[in-house]
């Protein structure tokens, strides 16, 4: 299974540090999957311009196609304006209709305050649907408070992520049990 | 009434087949053919059709990797030679990174060696890549086109232009030659799904080619009706313009049979091009009359058929039996019960007497 972790800001520690640790439970928990931290913030990525993802070049080309090739993707996002980060948007607007038909999408927040809180059902789960994700309706909410001196210090933030990254990889593994009976049954 | 565009509709709708002119690993195999055998399997597929009693078939240009159509006046040129009586057009020409008037020289003289049986197929080109190896800038990737499509028109109504605009020279009394064999030729408009390009169309007054790849074939009549109303608002008969529409087409013996074969090519194409693959449920779903994909036995394809004949009326349906990697011994069998059972039964059903 290829899980590609994705941390969907350029700025900012939250995120990143949110996702490093999801990385670390992932290792440990399911240490025969290919997991990958793609962090945003060490790529320099071209807006969108209409092409084919597979036609861009350099790190926009890497980055989509290890996004296209995933069964799994986490995605980490702060909150910007009431949304999320214009990078983390380009990246959607790069990749083609239906991207993340037969993929699974979870989501790990980071915010300032709780008044946030929706934005992910409002701003990011749209985006999702439309692109086709088998959605983990639970996401992991992170505010400032949880952190400390670049370390997450909420442990129930922690056992949060334990469950986030355990939903992810069994929602794979149940849509391709129904995906390969399906198949089954066509035979072609 | 269609005379203009050199179709009677009392003889029946008319059956093409088109090639996109795709370059594509064969995924039985994992191999590629080179250039050279596909520019040649072009060639013989036109005589084949021919032979079959097939009425159109075309080859469209495209100017990326998994392509070998880049020069697609040329081969149609080769067609041109090698056929006597099949018409000859395009699927499409990408107008907007080229001159209408060298398009316009190039398809007279195919309609020359021809003896009358070229046709072009304008389009607007769906690559970025395409209008960046030309040099034209995306920004006007509306506007050019239509520019150049009503230059286009002009050049076949008129032997003489005079002309100005945006995105080329201006022309002179500029005599533009060879004339076609009858002194002009018809002239469609390439269409995507969406009623966008199809309002255009009509609002031109220019026969339509309809691509319908998949899905409900009904969601494809809001074209047609689009293109059919804005017709007619613009002072156009839609009675006097031909439609034309076009699929994915794969036949066989028995829906089974058909539905394996064409999986692996479809999807195998669709990630080449597309870099996602066909859903296979959707697949599975697309044999039924109102899926818009033509896959399945041939009394399915026909029902297929004579089904969006109805909710179209379109005078002419065109197939694409070559996409992604299909070997040549499977397009023959797809021509022969294309000639032998399809043909004859919808000429059948749809020839007003």
């Amino acid at each position: 299974m290829k899980i590609v972790v994705l941390s969907g800001s350029i700025v900012g520690s939250k995120t990143k540090i949110a996702m490093e640790k999801t990385v670390d439970i992932l290792k440990q928990s399911f240490p025969s999957h290919d997991i990958q931290l793609l962090d945003l913030a060490e790529y320099t990525i071209e807006f969108s311009d209409g092409r084919n993802y597979f036609e861009y070049e350099g790190d926009t080309k890497y980055i989509t196609e290890r996004v296209m090739a995933a069964d799994a993707i986490i995605i980490g996002t702060p909150v910007f304006q009431a949304s999320i980060p214009a990078t983390l948007k380009n990246i959607f607007d790069l990749l083609p209709v239906n991207a993340f038909r037969d993929k699974v999408v979870s989501s790990v927040v980071t915010a300032g305050t709780q008044k946030h809180y929706l934005i992910v059902e409002q701003q990011l789960k749209p985006i999702l649907s439309y692109m086709k994700a088998h959605i983990v309706p639970t996401f992991v909410f992170i505010e400032e408070k949880d952190f400390l001196r670049k370390e997450i210090v909420n442990d129930d933030v922690l056992f949060r992520l334990e469950r986030l990254v355990e939903d992810t990889v069994l929602t794979v593994e149940a849509f391709e049990a129904i995906r390969k009976r399906k198949d089954e049954e066509y035979d072609f | 009434m269609m005379n203009n565009y050199r179709i009677n509709p009392s003889e029946g709708m008319e059956f093409g087949l088109y090639s996109l002119g795709d370059h594509i690993m064969n995924p039985l195999t994992g191999s590629r053919i080179s250039a050279q055998e596909r520019i040649n399997e072009f060639i013989e597929m036109s005589q084949l059709a021919e032979q079959a009693g097939i009425d159109v078939f075309s080859v469209g240009e495209s100017h990326q990797t998994h392509f070998t159509s880049q020069a697609h006046t040329v081969i149609l040129a080769a067609i041109a030679q090698a056929t006597k009586k099949i018409k000859i057009t395009s699927s499409s020409t990408v107008l907007s990174v080229l001159d209408p008037v060298r398009v316009y020289e190039d398809f007279a003289t195919i309609d020359l060696i021809s003896n009358g049986r070229a046709e072009i197929v304008a389009g607007r080109g769906s690559r970025v890549g395409t209008h960046q190896l030309f040099g034209v800038d995306l920004q006007d990737y509306e506007e050019i086109y239509e520019e150049k499509l009503e230059l286009l028109k002009q050049i076949n109504e008129n032997e003489e232009v005079t002309w100005n605009g945006h995105f080329r020279p201006p022309l002179d009394r500029a005599k533009i030659l060879p004339r076609p064999l009858h002194g002009s030729m018809p002239i469609w408009r390439a269409v995507g799904g969406p009623p966008a390009s199809a309002i255009k169309a009509g609002s031109m007054g220019i026969p339509m080619m309809l691509t319908t790849l998949g899905g409900p074939a009904m969601n494809f009549r809001t074209s047609i009706l689009a293109y059919r109303r804005m017709a007619e608002q613009n002072g156009f008969d839609p009675d006097s313009l031909p439609i034309a529409t076009t699929s994915l087409f794969y036949v066989a013996d028995t829906e089974k049979e058909a539905l394996r074969g064409m999986y692996p090519h479809l999807n195998t194409g669709f990630e080449a091009i597309r870099g996602t693959g066909y859903p296979k449920q959707q697949f599975a779903q697309a044999t039924d009359y109102r899926d818009a994909l033509m896959v399945g036995s041939k009394e399915q394809i026909i029902e297929k058929i004579l089904y969006q004949h109805e909710l179209f009326g379109m005078q002419r349906f065109i197939a694409q039996i070559d996409f992604g990697g299909v070997p040549f011994d499977k397009i023959m069998k797809n021509i022969e019960l294309i000639g032998n059972d399809i043909i004859p039964a919808i000429k059948k059903h749809t020839a007003t007497k």
